[in-house]
């Protein structure tokens, strides 16, 4: 067994050894989704140390690496288990590994049937990895599919009841099936177009120039709704804010961390190689709904009154400008796009996890009934202030990186979008800065006298992200690097 | 090659088989006193083993036309009978699980069920429209029968008289369009209709007519729109056992018998394809089956009876399955054939759980349901597993099955009516996980935790375990029904 199907099925092996154990036993339970979740992250760094950063990537095999496979599966069908890693997938992966981990830490404070908890969140990153590791679409749809019922069952039972987890959890749940139906649609389309029929996403790529014009818009339109829901792209994004708020933490995490990453990552993956003409044709559709995303994400984040519904609608926003860096269809753009897809993923990490802190000890997030915490908890908000400042993209902060880089990928392209966009990072700073005037400054709310401050356990999950986020702000190389050249490679289907 | 009518009977060991023990049944159930429920399982599900049996040794006798052109074996038929079985197997099982089926009557209940079975052998090899209509007949009285055997309870009259007069309705209906077909090709053998009606130039009209009255009758075997609306009431009302059985069985032998029907005796080959002389019958395939599933699958949206969801869930699953049909190929046979497996287990699964529960639960309503995940938790999966898999999500049988009626709609460029089934999908899984939601997300009205005893375990782990490991693994499923698509091609 390779490294891939490792990270991919360790999470699974220890979700069903959880189940075996008694219930009474909590901490063993907790203790073998922090092993199973902690191998997986020594994996991810043995995967990151190992990775050759000069490979080009899909869609040649030989420039994909740690393959596995094609072993046939179902032979008469042409499905094979098929996984492999290039510089797009490898930092998705990475991501993955490092919010699971730190997500298992985060929920060390569960209480309410704890076997189910963990098992299901094991299973989820078990979907997780094998979506970003496949090469088949067939496994990847299965994995892709696969997440949907723990996310479905942890937003449903451990979420906040006053915040409509019912409602919120099926709303999440039939949102994201019309995606991948309709993905399930284009899987098909390609198997019968190909010759021989095939499900293996390289080829599929390879032979994607013999694909007509028509064929190729409308299933660049099926993927594409498939994957503007994940993003979530305006109009599709109305389920984000219900399933953030009503998940629980570490849940929200991961939804915003990975789970929306999923769509950007399955526009490079499968809408740009797939269907280059469409994606060209396109290109500017793209451009649009980014640019629409960063406004109308900014300005509602603006509206916000709990804090959590604040930190969703930034996630809308952040995510369009990923969309406008993509839409450029040049490397730098793709580049700063997948920058900031990684960037998110930790920042806004953080900042849930952030909020889920202060939850936990006053059990409500409006914004206008806090009041400078500063002074009460000043290392709380000390990291609250740097993850927000990093979401805002304060130059020296990852998130400065990204935005700056699909600004300027955009910019040449799309001029007048992409100057109509920036128009958002001022929002952004606005709501930010707005927000933590309310939270941390002022005179200290009575109410907050006997507030705790942030435990060690807490500090834990957050310190590596924003390492992370310090580093990377002043040093992005590492992280650049990985991705250059697949990204490149990728960019020359478009160049003209 | 055909074998005469004395030679025949070589061929038609199931039957035979099928008919010797209904009338053991009948007699062993004057012959012992007392408990004899057990006694009555056990003899019923010896004979369909062994029927299981002379099936599948059958398998090698390649294909033949029986009787004079009356029936057919051929593999296609013999996999639609090995399916009867196992469903009837698993009915009988249940039956032993339930309440609604009393031990005074059973060998009555057990002789009705196996003459059904027999009925359903002969709509699967029918080749001839008078015996396809006899074979109709011979499933809809013991069904009659069967669904108003709770004679003391009232909704089950109900269902059975409902059942009565559309039934009688529809076949009368079909008898109608078969005689004008016989009208106009002169025969009621199948292919030599296929060959009159390809050669010579009918009525469009009145072959219209005769097609479509004819659908009648396969219509309401299988539940399909505009033929469904005794579906509902009568599963509600049928003991659970009968329900479940009629939920699969009939439904099979109906599909057997439509496309045989449309491949053998409406269509007539042109070059690779299956042609069509007067109208477009695939389009209208398609709209039927577009609009069974949509009806079938908004409206199980408002039902807060299991049995009753479960009803319009499986005239939305007529609907899938229809799509098959549609494509007049290979592959959507195929496709249909496998669906059906799935559907057995995964269907047969979600109403095992309905019969387990309904003492337990005081009730088959969603609501009864809430906080089952905290009173029995494997029950509550396994369920969880069934809904799932009915709605086709992965890792089950269930998507697989959809996967590959999608396939075959893509292959054969229906992407409408692709569109409009994987659509459905999302409006299933609305109604399915609302009984999730309620087992799950909902708190108990009472923390009693539920116990069952080992054998209903073992019965609920033998069908939720093929339903998930198919799922992953579906070579052999998809093989037999690769073997089984050969159909008899001519006289």
């Amino acid at each position: 067994m390779g490294p891939l199907s490792l990270i991919t099925f360790i999470p699974l092996l220890g979700a069903i050894v959880i189940l075996f154990i008694p219930k009474e036993k909590e901490t063993a339970v907790k203790v073998v989704a922090l092993v199973a979740t902690g191998i997986c992250l020594l994996i991810a760094a043995q995967l990151y140390v190992g990775f050759d950063n000069s490979k080009p990537g899909a869609p040649d095999p030989a420039g994909m690496q740690f393959v596995e496979g094609p072993y046939p599966w179902i032979p008469s069908f042409n499905i094979s288990y098929y996984m492999g890693l290039d510089g797009l997938s490898l930092p998705m992966v990475l991501l993955t590994a490092l919010l699971c981990f730190i997500c298992i830490v985060a929920s060390w404070n569960i209480k309410q049937s704890l076997r189910g908890y963990f098992s299901l969140f094991l299973l989820l990153d078990t979907g997780m990895q094998g979506v970003f590791c496949s090469l088949d679409f067939f496994l990847f749809y299965i994995f892709w599919e696969i997440m949907l019922l723990p996310m479905y069952f942890l937003i449903g039972i451990w979420g906040s009841q006053e915040d409509r987890r019912e409602y919120s959890a099926i709303k999440f749940f039939l949102y994201t099936l019309v995606g991948s139906v309709l993905l399930l649609l284009a899987m098909l389309a390609f198997y019968f177009a190909t010759t021989p029929h095939t499900f293996n996403m390289l080829t599929i790529m390879q032979q994607a120039g013999t694909f007509s014009r028509t064929f190729q818009t409308y299933i660049y339109l099926a993927m594409f709704i498939g994957f503007a829901i994940k993003v979530p792209i305006f109009p599709f994004h109305t389920w984000l804010p219900d399933a953030h708020v009503a998940a629980p933490t570490a849940v929200s995490v991961i939804l915003a961390g990975v789970l929306l990453k999923m769509g950007t990552y399955g526009l490079f993956r499968f809408n740009f190689p797939m269907t280059p003409e469409a994606s060209q044709y396109f290109g500017w559709m793209l451009a649009v709904l980014g640019a629409v995303n960063i406004i109308y994400g900014a300005l509602c984040a603006m509206a916000q009154s709990d804090l959590k519904k604040l930190v969703a609608y930034s996630s809308i926003s952040h995510m369009g400008i990923s969309l406008l860096g993509m839409a450029a269809l040049t490397p730098r753009g793709m580049v700063g796009s997948l920058m900031q897809m990684f960037n998110h993923g930790t920042i806004t990490a953080m900042m849930f996890l952030l909020v889920g802190v202060v939850y936990d000890r006053v059990h409500h997030r409006q914004i206008d009934n806090f009041g400078g915490l500063r002074t009460k908890v000043p290392i709380y908000a000390g990291i609250f202030s740097l993850a927000f400042f990093a979401a805002l993209g304060l130059p020296g902060l990852s998130g400065f990186i990204g935005e700056a880089l699909c600004f300027i990928g955009a910019f040449p392209v799309y001029r007048t979008i992409t100057i109509i966009s920036l128009t958002g990072v001022v929002l952004t700073a606005g709501y930010v800065l707005w927000m933590l005037q309310r939270v941390l400054l002022g005179p200290l709310n009575p109410r907050y006298e006997d507030l705790p401050e942030i435990s060690g356990r807490e500090v834990f999950t957050l310190a590596p992200l924003g390492a992370i986020v310090v580093v990377l702000g002043i040093w992005p190389a590492p992280l650049l690097n990985l991705m250059t050249s697949s990204m490149n490679n990728l960019a020359r289907i478009f160049a003209p | 090659m055909s074998p005469n009518n004395l030679e025949s009977l070589n061929y038609i060991l199931p039957e035979m088989i099928v008919t010797l023990s209904v009338l053991v049944l009948v007699i062993l159930d004057l012959l012992v006193d007392g408990e004899k429920k057990r006694l009555m399982t056990g003899v019923t599900v010896a004979a369909l083993v062994l029927t299981l049996f002379s099936i599948a040794a059958l398998y090698r006798a390649g294909e033949r036309s029986l009787f004079e052109g009356m029936m057919a074996l051929d593999a296609f038929s013999l996999f639609f009978k090995m399916l009867f079985v196992v469903a009837t197997i698993l009915a009988a099982v249940f039956s032993l699980e339930s309440a609604d089926v009393g031990s005074r009557r059973i060998g009555e209940f057990y002789a009705l069920l196996m003459a059904l079975v027999l009925g359903g052998f002969l709509m699967a090899s029918a080749t001839d429209l008078l015996m396809m209509y006899l074979a109709l007949e011979m499933v809809s009285i013991p069904s009659y029968l069967l669904s108003g055997f709770q004679k003391e309870v009232r909704r089950s009259n109900e269902a059975a008289i409902k059942y009565v007069i559309y039934g009688g309705v529809s076949s009368g209906v079909m008898i109608y369009g078969l005689s004008l077909l016989y009208g106009m090709t002169g025969t009621t053998n199948l292919y030599k209709m296929a060959e009159v009606l390809s050669t010579s130039q009918p009525y469009p009209l009145t072959l219209f007519v005769g097609i479509a009255f004819a659908m009648a009758g396969f219509g309401y075997k299988v539940a399909s729109v505009p033929f469904h609306f005794w579906c509902p009431d009568v599963y509600e009302g049928a003991p659970t056992p009968v329900t479940a059985f009629l939920s699969i069985a009939p439904k099979a032998a109906g599909f057997a018998m439509l496309a045989r029907f449309f491949y053998s005796g409406v269509a007539h080959q042109a070059g690779a394809q299956l042609a069509f002389t007067g109208v477009d019958w695939p389009f209208l395939l398609a709209v039927i089956a577009a609009f069974t599933m949509t009806l079938g699958n908004v409206v199980a949206v408002w039902q807060d009876n299991l049995k009753r969801l479960l009803a319009y869930s499986s005239i939305a699953h007529a609907g899938y399955m229809m799509m098959g049909v549609v494509t007049l190929s290979g592959e959507g046979l195929r496709a249909m054939m496998f669906y059906l497996m799935a559907y057995l287990l995964m269907n047969l699964g979600a109403f095992l759980v309905v019969i387990l529960m309904a003492r337990r639960l005081n009730g088959e309503d969603i609501g009864a349901y809430k906080g089952l995940g905290a009173r029995s938790l494997f029950v509550a999966v396994v369920l969880t597993i069934f809904l799932f898999s009915l709605t086709g999500l992965p890792p089950t049988i269930g998507l697989i099955g959809k996967i590959y009626l999608f396939a075959a709609l893509i292959e054969h460029k229906w992407y409408w009516l692709a569109v409009i089934g994987v659509l459905n999908g999302v409006v299933a899984l609305y109604y399915y996980a609302r009984i999730v939601r309620a087992m799950f997300l909902e708190q108990p009205a009472t923390a009693e935790p539920i116990a069952l005893p080992g054998r209903s375990l073992a019965l609920l782990t033998a069908i939720a375990a093929p339903t998930v490991l198919f799922g992953l693994y579906w070579t052999p499923l998809i093989d037999l029904a690769d073997r089984s698509m050969r159909m008899l091609t001519g006289p």
